[in-house]
Parts: C-alpha cells; sequence; structure tokens
C-alpha cells in the first residue's frame, strides 16, 4: 500500500471512529455508505461490492451528458438520465481515478430518472453508470472527457 | 450554513436541485507548506425526506467537487409539499435545508 493511500484510509478510519464515540454519526447511516466499494481500485471491483457480482449488460438506455473537454478536473459537471424502470441504484465511477467509485444514487423504484453532479477527474477518462433496475445490473460507458489539469490532488 | 435547495415539478416528477457549502477534502492532497497529507472530509450521506419517509440518497465520496452540487428527479410528491434535505460527513458534522415543491 501506498504511503498517501495509508494516510487517506487511516484519517477516514479515524474520523469515522471520533464520529461514532461522540454519537454525532447515527450507526444505521455508517452501515449504510459503502466503504468496501469506495476503497477499490477497478470499476468491476466497485460494481462486485455494490451489486453482489450480478452480470451486467450493456444498455442504450442509460445516457450521458458530459463536456468534451475539462479544462479544470476539480470541477466537471455531469448528467446521467437512466430511461429503465424500477431503479434502485445508480453507480457512477471514473474508471482512471486512484478509487473509481464517485457516488451512488439510491431509490425506491423510480422510473426514467435524472441525476446529475459536480466530480473530480485525475485525468483523462470515460464515465462509467452501473445502474440496478428490475433485479438486473446495467451498465453504460459514456464518450471520454478530456481533462487538461487534473483534480486530485497529491 | 444550511443546504440551498429548490423543488420544482416537471412533466410529473419533481426535479430537486441542491447545493451544499462543503469543503470535500480527499485525503491525498499536501500542506504546500509543511507536507503534511490534509485529512480526509467529505460528506458521505445526502438523504432527501418526504412525508418522514426517504426518497432518495445519495453517498458521496471523495471525487465529488468541493461545495457538492447535486440534481436528481423523483416521482411522489406533490405541488407544495415540503421535501427536506440533510447531509452527514465523515467527521459526523450535519446540515440541513428545507424546499417546498413548485
Amino acid at each position: 500500500m501506498k504511503r498517501r493511500e495509508f494516510n487517506f484510509r487511516f484519517a477516514s478510519i479515524a474520523g469515522l471512529w471520533a464520529g461514532i464515540a461522540s454519537g454525532l454519526i447515527p450507526v444505521s447511516a455508517l452501515a449504510r455508505w459503502p466503504t468496501a466499494a469506495f476503497d477499490t481500485e477497478t470499476t468491476e471491483d466497485a460494481a462486485n461490492a455494490l451489486f453482489g457480482g450480478s452480470e451486467m449488460i450493456e444498455t442504450d438506455a442509460i445516457t450521458f451528458k458530459t463536456p468534451d473537454i475539462a479544462e479544470n478536473g476539480r470541477v466537471v459537471p455531469v448528467n446521467i438520465n437512466v430511461g429503465l424502470n424500477n431503479i434502485e441504484e445508480v453507480a457512477l465511477m471514473v474508471p482512471e481515478n486512484p478509487a473509481p467509485l464517485v457516488s451512488t444514487f439510491v431509490m425506491s423504484n423510480q422510473s426514467n430518472v435524472a441525476v446529475g453532479t459536480r466530480i473530480k477527474m485525475g485525468k483523462t477518462s470515460p464515465l462509467v453508470a452501473v445502474v440496478k433496475a428490475d433485479g438486473k445490473v446495467y451498465t453504460a460507458t459514456s464518450k471520454e472527457i478530456k481533462v487538461t489539469i487534473g483534480g486530485c490532488g497529491g | 450554513m444550511a443546504i440551498k435547495c429548490k423543488a420544482k415539478m416537471k412533466d410529473g416528477m419533481v426535479e430537486v436541485k441542491a447545493l451544499m457549502k462543503h469543503a470535500m477534502e480527499t485525503g491525498l492532497r499536501k500542506n504546500s507548506k509543511t507536507g503534511e497529507p490534509i485529512p480526509a472530509h467529505h460528506i458521505t450521506e445526502v438523504v432527501c425526506m418526504h412525508n418522514s419517509s426517504e426518497l432518495f440518497r445519495c453517498n458521496m465520496g471523495p471525487a465529488i467537487s468541493k461545495n457538492p452540487y447535486l440534481s436528481f428527479t423523483v416521482s411522489g410528491p406533490n405541488v407544495g409539499d415540503t421535501l427536506q434535505l440533510s447531509y452527514v460527513d465523515n467527521m459526523g458534522e450535519t446540515d440541513s435545508g428545507e424546499a417546498v415543491v413548485k
């Protein structure tokens, strides 16, 4: 394990324990945050940690709205539209980031959802979305986003 | 330092937009003077509640940008309903905000 990774993990764990000790984080909230998935280094591992290794189906129903060139990797606006039914969870990943999983969006059986946020990208990469809907796991990859200044620090 | 949020009915779905104030430290950066790593400090969970049931939740990692912006669509709430948003970060700090569906 690289030193900076160790520091990163140690800091997050220490922070979490401090939160529990002072009673600030409800235990239920902690149990729900998928720590294992956020710690993985490949998109496959992250998807397996989230969705238990179900077979992933490529689909056109997931569409992305992303910039072609992100001048500043610290703030890259992204939008994802998911045209599926009974969506339970949408996971957003950047394969080239040190930890590919950016965030997951959890909902109760929604259809045709759109989510948008602003993300950090270390270098040029496409986006990968993995969606659990109707008991199946779907995936799609966006076109490449060219990053000229990385936004992961270090 | 409340969460700024808006909720708008559009084609039968409620579109929620939220803006939070948070440093979102990844834990990978170093203090340029001392070389000490800056500890990770980022939001882990944003929850949207409607009539005391959870409508939407976002698990955030450190790769979400500083001062996170989040938009999402949900079906269920009607015009005039109030939605509550709240976040918790990895150090246990929380914040919240409210929006009435327009």
